[in-house]
């Protein structure tokens, strides 16, 4: 007796519906709910928490992602056009400064340069000097090559296009190349953006004073503070969602908006597919 | 090149030209010349090295010996300014290599006003005219991915016409093209060839070269096998290698490898 296709699958959605249900049965049933409440859900204790949570933490944690960010951007272009340079020790110096800070944790160079360099050079710097360029060295290296993948998906003929018209290199590279790889690596440096957002909270390995705290520090301050368990950290965990969110949603959009804009509207039908597709991909 | 060109049509003289990629060679000591205002065609089967030869002209490949000189400056000098001597080489791309994030009229003005340094109302005026030339006037503000193949060469043709070059070089230009569009792009050289400007054109068309074509140049393993008035190469090639070449291209029932 042999099933048939459509019952085959009635029965495959039969038994992945039990698995899923019998799972959700398991954790309401055994878990230990008044505790879990308890140690995680005491919002009625955290008032005290408000507003500063937002006014300094979340503030905090922007401020840092936005320096670290804006300082990861500008050594990660550098290094991305030192990677695509054709004067070969550029390319090393950059390959070596790539593979060494992806491969290494960013809050190992967090403490090696926060508390490393007043020991070596006796810097007096503000702590937010530190946070921004230890994140910052850490970010350039993702943000080298998402930037060197952008430049280079612009197809070669652009390049010769802009320098045929008379175009020196590096007005090309402005005029022509930059705009397109922008468009191009806009969602992945999005996604860059929610990474070190959410590695700002590593900052708190320096060691800081209340008003420089961000988000990470506030929920694990608030834990001995208010008796409210983990909640403070449930309250951070919410704040950064409410950041990053609405960036992935950004992301997706602008993935969505370059796909159509590859897609041209009024369809060019005679193009072959070596013409136009790789040209505006 | 100390100065800038000053013919509204240059001469191309090209002398003992060589190019290898590796142990490749390309170009196995190239000699040719073009006067000013003349039309020549390069033809000639695939790998043969036509293409490399036009893109030694404007130094997208550099020659690894020889001589060019465009309207008498040697470009292959090597204190040349090469961003200087390409303002007034016009190229036009098998892919057309359109700028997709500008407009049609951004494509044709925006080196006129970074490199040339014109006024903006001014380079729209001229890029204007030129796109009334090719007949787009009226998708000067569309982008190059809402048009046409055959539209957007037009549009590559007026993009370097727009920077007034002596001399144009055209790299298989139709040849990325429908076939119903081939006609627009190839009357529009016509015209240009007509007006007098110098044209080195890489092309298949064996029809465009015949008539427009004052010289044909025919090209195969990377050295000139013979050159002259187009009707006595392609009407009466004299080699062996052209006729069987041309026997291959002008026979309808022989399968035609196109190249590249």
């Amino acid at each position: 007796m042999s099933m048939t296709p459509r019952q085959k699958a009635r029965i495959s959605q039969g038994i992945q519906i039990g698995v899923f249900a019998l799972v959700i049965l398991l954790v309401v049933f055994l878990a230990n709910w008044p505790l879990i409440i308890d140690s995680f859900f005491r919002f009625d204790k955290i008032g005290g928490m408000f507003p500063e949570v937002i006014l300094t933490g979340l503030k905090n944690t922007l401020f840092y992602t936005l320096t670290s960010f804006a300082f990861g951007l500008i050594l990660g272009l550098i290094l991305a056009l030192m990677k695509t340079a054709s004067f070969a020790p550029y390319r090393w110096l950059a390959t070596t400064y790539i593979e060494f800070f992806r491969g290494i944790p960013a809050i190992l160079v967090l403490v090696a340069f926060g508390l490393g360099m007043p020991l070596a050079f006796g810097t007096q710097w503000p702590q937010w000097v530190n946070v921004t360029v230890a994140l910052g060295l850490s970010s350039a290296a993702y943000i080298a090559e998402t930037l060197r993948a952008g430049l280079q998906a612009v197809p070669k003929g652009q390049m010769e296009a802009a320098r045929s018209l008379g175009m020196p290199h590096w007005r090309a590279m402005i005029t022509i190349v930059i705009p397109q790889a922008f468009k191009i690596v806009l969602p992945p440096l999005t996604n860059e953006f929610i990474l070190l957002t959410k590695d700002t909270s590593l900052a708190y390995i320096l060691g800081m004073m209340i008003t420089q705290y961000e988000l990470t520090s506030f929920g694990r301050n608030g834990i001995t503070e208010y008796g409210a368990g983990m909640t403070p950290l449930i309250v951070a965990g919410a704040l950064y969602l409410v950041v990053t969110l609405p960036l992935s949603f950004l992301a997706r959009w602008f993935e969505k908006r370059s796909s159509q804009v590859s897609r041209p509207r009024k369809a060019a039908k005679s193009l072959t597919p070596s013409a136009g597709t790789t040209q505006e991909a | 090149m100390s100065q800038p060109l000053q013919t509204a049509a240059a001469g191309v003289h090209i002398a003992g030209l060589r190019k290898a990629y590796g142990d490749n060679e390309v170009l196995k000591g190239i000699s040719l010349d073009v006067s000013p205002g003349e039309v020549v065609c390069l033809i000639g089967p695939s790998g043969s090295g036509k293409s490399t030869l036009l893109r030694c002209i404007n130094l997208l490949e550099q020659p690894n010996d020889g001589i060019i000189e465009v309207g008498g400056y040697a470009v292959t000098d090597p204190d040349v300014d090469v961003d200087q001597m390409r303002r007034h080489v016009g190229m036009v791309f098998q892919q057309f290599n359109l700028f997709p994030h500008l407009t049609v009229l951004g494509n044709c003005t925006v080196s006129q006003v970074k490199v040339l340094k014109r006024p903006k109302a001014e380079a729209e005026s001229i890029a204007r005219a030129e796109l009334e030339s090719v007949g787009l006037g009226h998708l000067a503000h569309r982008y190059p991915g809402e048009l046409s193949g055959g539209q957007q060469q037009r549009v590559a043709i007026a993009r370097a016409l727009s920077m007034n070059p002596s001399l144009m070089l055209f790299d298989e230009p139709t040849s990325a093209l429908d076939p119903e569009t081939v006609g627009d792009v190839l009357a529009i050289m016509r015209k240009l060839a007509q007006a007098g400007m110098t044209m080195v054109v890489v092309t298949h068309e064996m029809g465009f070269a015949k008539e427009v074509a004052d010289k044909v140049v025919f090209m195969d393993g990377g050295v000139v096998v013979e050159q002259g008035p187009a009707a006595a190469v392609i009407g009466n090639p004299q080699e062996a290698r052209t006729k069987d070449f041309l026997r291959r291209v002008l026979d309808p029932n022989h399968v035609v490898v196109e190249e590249d």
